[in-house]
């Protein structure tokens, strides 16, 4: 960038770092560390899986952390280049796009937490007598809960490259490899960035329910936040329960003021606009570097070096082809080519159904589908519910741009903050009130995912436009009128982004939520998120596989059934452009 | 003008299209609609060809396809004698949309081309702040596009095409997209460069659909028709540079292409497959309903008094041909006006709708609508066949599919259903797709 010409002038006069070099290069020196340090513990030789000791010592706590936040981001490493090969690979063939596409979507829908189990003695197969393994499959668990979605707004962005700047790209004779980097990578990445902000925000709760996870007699404890809150339970200790609650929100608090915001503000550049925006996203960690004189000096050597790389004529051997090869050929691929997706397709089919035949009955089935329903209404109620509180609120705070400013934040870290972090408190209210379990566990699969309904409410009702604000006013419409008429339609396609978001993340937080332990005491709600939990822990293949596929696909139908027409209906009628 | 135009290339030309056929590709692999019909043309080193025409005359697919961006259907371009088949090294392009990178500045924009054939990063620089130089945007190598406006904008657009030192600037449009003045500069400046040969280019092929800019830049242009698009006429300007609008020689130009442009179309051949004189296959431009009230008004009101001249009339609505014609040829569709010799006239029904209050005005467009548009009739009786009155649109839309592309089906298909509504022959509902003969009342 233009940036390392700039800095390299400026330097001659005073070369003398200033006070914001030495802050920025504390911080930057200071990750260095703490990487070095959580990963020698990462790769440390395991004796015994099971007997990592851990300690329930508050001191013990910033350690943790560091571990889990190294997990958290080993995981978003590994999605983002699943996403780059993956999205690139699906927008580039159609062929694979046939498949790619469909199963990204189904993955996507899929509750990642009912896999553990398979993840778990898949990685400790794979690194014998390391702690890798169980990082491995800890590490994966999170990679599940981030990949899709960042995969999907890759792929949406590369299909949607404005067709000039394609033209340009193409009569500059830009190889394929200079493209991606100079082109369709910087058009991706504000849509990418905050997909992978999103992710992120998902992913802590997966940390915390992945660091500790019984199969059958494999008791895997890893040294992070979750495993520490699982010891806290398992020794009904409240009060390391409540330590590891502040923890986790300073670790969210540090990684979003440290990493995210300046991220954002940069990705704006990337935006493709006509005009400066008005509302420009603010970091101070940003401001401090690029008032840094050193570190920018030094930073501009690995950008040149990228730069260059990005540069490279990475041409393929032979000349790509530019007229569409001979129709015949073409068509004989699509034949071999469906012939084979239809083959790996039935065989899949047949081996599930085999599996499922031979280890479950008829009965057995029929329990999991009523428990399926079950679980069903539990998250179409409080999906309800959820919208009949913070609907109203949302709209209040929204229309109130001061107030918005100061609540938004909150409510996304609300939406970060890993709900099964606080279900001990709530279990021991249950316990000591002797609560139904089948309505109060309940509550908890909506605790952590009816923030998205409300800051995107939030978002909605900011962006209502004044003029037709005015306009209601000046024709007095008010009470039931203004709701149905003006403000609900207005914020309704935000509203189904939030609720489409809290929806997907409720069925998975059922298996987390409706099966709770305190101590010894295990409360369990009637459900299919209770039936794969309690299969899982009692290592029970059959009826995990049952239970997934059974809730995977009652979840799939409910997407393409309910939530895609709601979205179809929102895009043709309600879109204020 | 350059001056080592003479060697070499003196035996082939410097571009040449033979024969170029364009249709629409089908996915079922036939071949659809035609956009570009037998289209051949040569550049000549030391000339500004100017590619005149309206939309959806394919005046931009022909640019893409001698740029190498796109193919042909049939017939060859020829660069230098040579076959094209891919973006060529001596031919560069400036968008009509600037199309720059938003994450580059201004700089790397025109460094771009450089630095992806391999130059070396000093090299590329001195070169392109050289470009930035010529084209005169000093000062701004730091800025980013969406800081600038949209003159430099576009000066940047040139500067990156400059620098590759191109043999030939293909240009879309260039100036379409800045208001007036600021166009003007840009032409103005862009015509003394040229004039004084301070850039490295040969020939100018530009795109254009504004008859004053083409007469004013260009030494040669050529008038595509539309639908499909063929050269209809080639007109040499030998005025000296720099030329003045308000000379005499060149106002006649301008009002010959008038005319030119506006003359009635031979009588439609009958395509093969379709049905004669059913006339389902016309476009149907996207003209409201006021614009055509309002040109009627406007026409038969002093000081045109029932006839205008088509240039007169643009300059004084501020109206490019590209929106003008539409409107006068709606009319002329429609009966309520004609159209001859770069004049527009209106007819008796023309006169008399000027008169008219809404409710008769609509009840007279709604009766012409029926008599003259095909489409609409053919809408109009389905509905009435039907015992349920009621006709998805999807049905009429694949039946337009079958004469015209995609987008001008989705636009033809939306005409009608706005022009069926103001005259109330049918009423249509967006959310279910259908056309109906309940009008809610």
């Amino acid at each position: 960038m233009l940036n390392s010409f700039v800095a390299l002038t400026s330097l001659g006069r005073r070369t003398l770092p200033n006070l914001w070099d030495i802050i920025a290069l504390c911080l930057v020196l200071g990750v260095f560390a703490l990487a070095a340090f959580g990963w020698r513990g990462m790769a440390m030789p395991l004796e015994a899986p099971e007997t990592a000791q851990l300690s329930l010592d508050y001191s013990a706590l910033p350690y943790y952390g560091l571990r889990t936040t190294l997990r958290m981001f080993a995981a978003i490493a590994f999605s983002l280049l699943f996403t780059l090969v993956y999205a690139t690979l699906a927008a580039k063939s159609r062929r694979a796009e046939m498949i790619l596409v469909p199963l990204l979507d189904v993955l996507q829908s899929v509750p990642v937490l009912g896999f553990l189990s398979f993840t778990v003695t898949f990685f400790l197969g794979l690194f014998p007598g390391s702690t890798l393994g169980a990082e491995g499959a800890a590490i994966f668990a999170i990679f599940t809960s981030q990949a899709w979605n960042m995969a999907f707004s890759f792929h949406q962005s590369l299909r949607t490259v404005p067709r000039d700047l394609d033209e340009v790209a193409a009569s500059f004779g830009l190889t394929a490899w200079q493209k991606f980097w100079q082109l369709e990578a910087p058009f991706a990445m504000p849509g990418l960035i905050w997909n992978m902000m999103m992710s992120m925000s998902g992913g802590w709760f997966f940390v915390v329910a992945s660091e500790a996870i019984t199969v059958g007699d494999v008791n895997v404890r890893l040294p992070g936040v979750g495993s520490y809150l699982a010891l806290a339970i398992e020794s009904k200790r409240i009060d390391c329960v409540v330590a590891a609650v502040v923890a986790v929100a300073l670790i969210i608090l540090a990684y979003d003021q440290l990493l995210f915001r300046p991220i954002v503000a940069f990705s704006g550049k990337f935006r493709v606009e006509l005009s400066a925006s008005q509302d420009e996203a603010e970091s101070w960690v940003r401001d401090l570097f690029v008032r840094t004189r050193w570190l920018r000096v030094a930073a501009a050597w690995p950008a040149a070096l990228l730069r260059r790389a990005s540069l490279w004529k990475m041409a393929l051997p032979f000349p790509a082809p530019r007229l569409p090869q001979s129709r015949r050929a073409s068509v004989v691929f699509d034949v071999v080519w469906f012939a084979a997706i239809g083959a790996v397709f039935f065989y899949s089919l047949y081996l599930v159904f085999e599996f499922v035949r031979s280890a479950v009955s008829l009965d057995e089935f029929r329990h999991a589908l009523l428990l399926t329903a079950y679980t069903m209404i539990r998250v179409i109620v409080l999906i309800a519910l959820a919208t009949l509180i913070w609907v109203p609120i949302g709209v209040w705070i929204g229309l109130r741009p001061r107030v918005a400013e100061k609540i938004q934040p909150l409510a996304q870290f609300l939406a970060a903050f890993p709900a099964n972090v606080l279900f001990p408190i709530a279990v021991v209210g249950i316990l000591t009130f002797r609560l139904d379990p089948d309505i109060w566990l309940s509550l908890l699969i909506i605790f952590g995912t009816q923030w998205y309904i409300l800051f995107n409410v939030i978002a909605g009702a900011s962006a209502f436009p004044n003029d037709l604000r005015e306009v209601s006013a000046n024709f007095r419409i008010r009470g039931f009128t203004w709701w149905k008429n003006v403000i609900l339609p207005a914020i309704f396609p935000y509203y189904v982004t939030g609720a489409l978001t809290a929806s997907g993340g409720s069925w998975n937080a059922s298996i987390v939520a409706e099966y709770v332990k305190w101590g010894n005491d295990t409360i369990e709600a009637q459900g299919i998120g209770a039936y794969i939990a309690a299969a899982t822990a009692a290592g029970d293949y059959p009826k995990i596989v049952l239970g997934v596929s059974m809730m995977s696909v009652v979840v799939i139908l409910f997407n393409r059934l309910f939530w895609r027409q709601l979205f179809g209906f929102v895009e043709r009628r309600l879109r204020l452009s | 003008m350059p001056a080592h135009a003479m060697s070499a290339a003196a035996k082939a030309p410097l571009l040449e299209l033979r024969n170029v056929f364009q249709a629409y590709g089908r996915s079922s692999g036939e071949k659809g609609p035609v956009v570009l019909d037998d289209i051949s043309l040569r550049l000549d080193d030391g000339e500004i060809v100017g590619l005149l025409g309206r939309s959806g005359c394919g005046k931009s697919s022909l640019l893409r396809i001698v740029s190498g961006l796109a193919r042909p259907s049939g017939g060859d371009v020829l660069y230098r004698g040579e076959k094209v088949d891919g973006p060529v090294d001596g031919v560069a392009m400036v968008f009509q949309s600037f199309a720059l990178f938003p994450w580059l500045s201004v700089l790397a924009n025109v460094e771009l081309g450089l630095r992806a054939k391999g130059a070396r990063e000093a090299d590329a620089r001195r070169r392109a702040l050289q470009a930035i130089d010529i084209i005169g945007l000093d000062g701004f190598e730091n800025a980013f596009p969406k800081e600038i406006s949209g003159g430099m904008r576009q000066r940047v657009g040139f500067a990156r095409a400059l620098v590759v030192a191109p043999n030939i600037l293909l240009m879309d449009e260039p100036f379409s997209a800045l208001d007036v003045l600021t166009a003007e500069t840009l032409r103005t400046d862009l015509l003394d460069l040229w004039v004084e040969g301070r850039m490295p280019i040969k020939s100018i092929l530009m795109v254009t659909h504004n008859i004053e800019e083409a007469v004013l830049m260009c030494d040669r242009i050529v008038v595509l028709s539309s639908n499909p698009g063929r050269i209809a006429a080639e007109i040499r300007v030998t005025l000296a540079h720099p030329r003045n609008r308000l000379d005499p020689e060149f106002r006649q130009l301008v009002d010959q292409i008038y005319a030119l442009m506006t003359r009635r179309a031979e009588p439609a051949k009958a395509r093969e497959g379709t049905f004669p004189g059913l006339g389902l296959g016309m476009a149907l431009p996207m003209v409201s309903t006021n614009t055509l009230a309002g040109m009627i008004e406007e026409v038969a009101a002093p000081p045109y008094d029932g006839k205008a001249d088509l240039p007169a009339l643009a300059d004084s609505l501020q109206l490019e041909i590209d929106e003008l014609f539409p409107v006068a040829e709606t009319l002329q569709l429609l009966r309520f006006a004609e159209l001859a010799e770069g004049d527009i006239k209106l007819t008796t029904a023309g006169k008399r709708f000027a008169e008219m209050d809404v409710d008769q005005r609509k009840k007279l467009f709604g009766d012409h609508l029926l008599a003259y548009v095909p489409l609409a009739q053919r809408i109009r009786r389905v509905l009435d066949e039907r015992p349920s009155h009621y006709a998805p649109a999807t049905r009429f839309r694949e039946e337009l599919e079958d004469y015209m592309s995609e987008d001008y089906a989705e636009m033809t298909l939306k005409s009608v259903t706005t022009w069926g509504r103001y005259g109330e022959i049918f009423a249509y509902d967006e959310g279910a797709q259908t056309f109906s003969l309940e009008n809610p009342q």
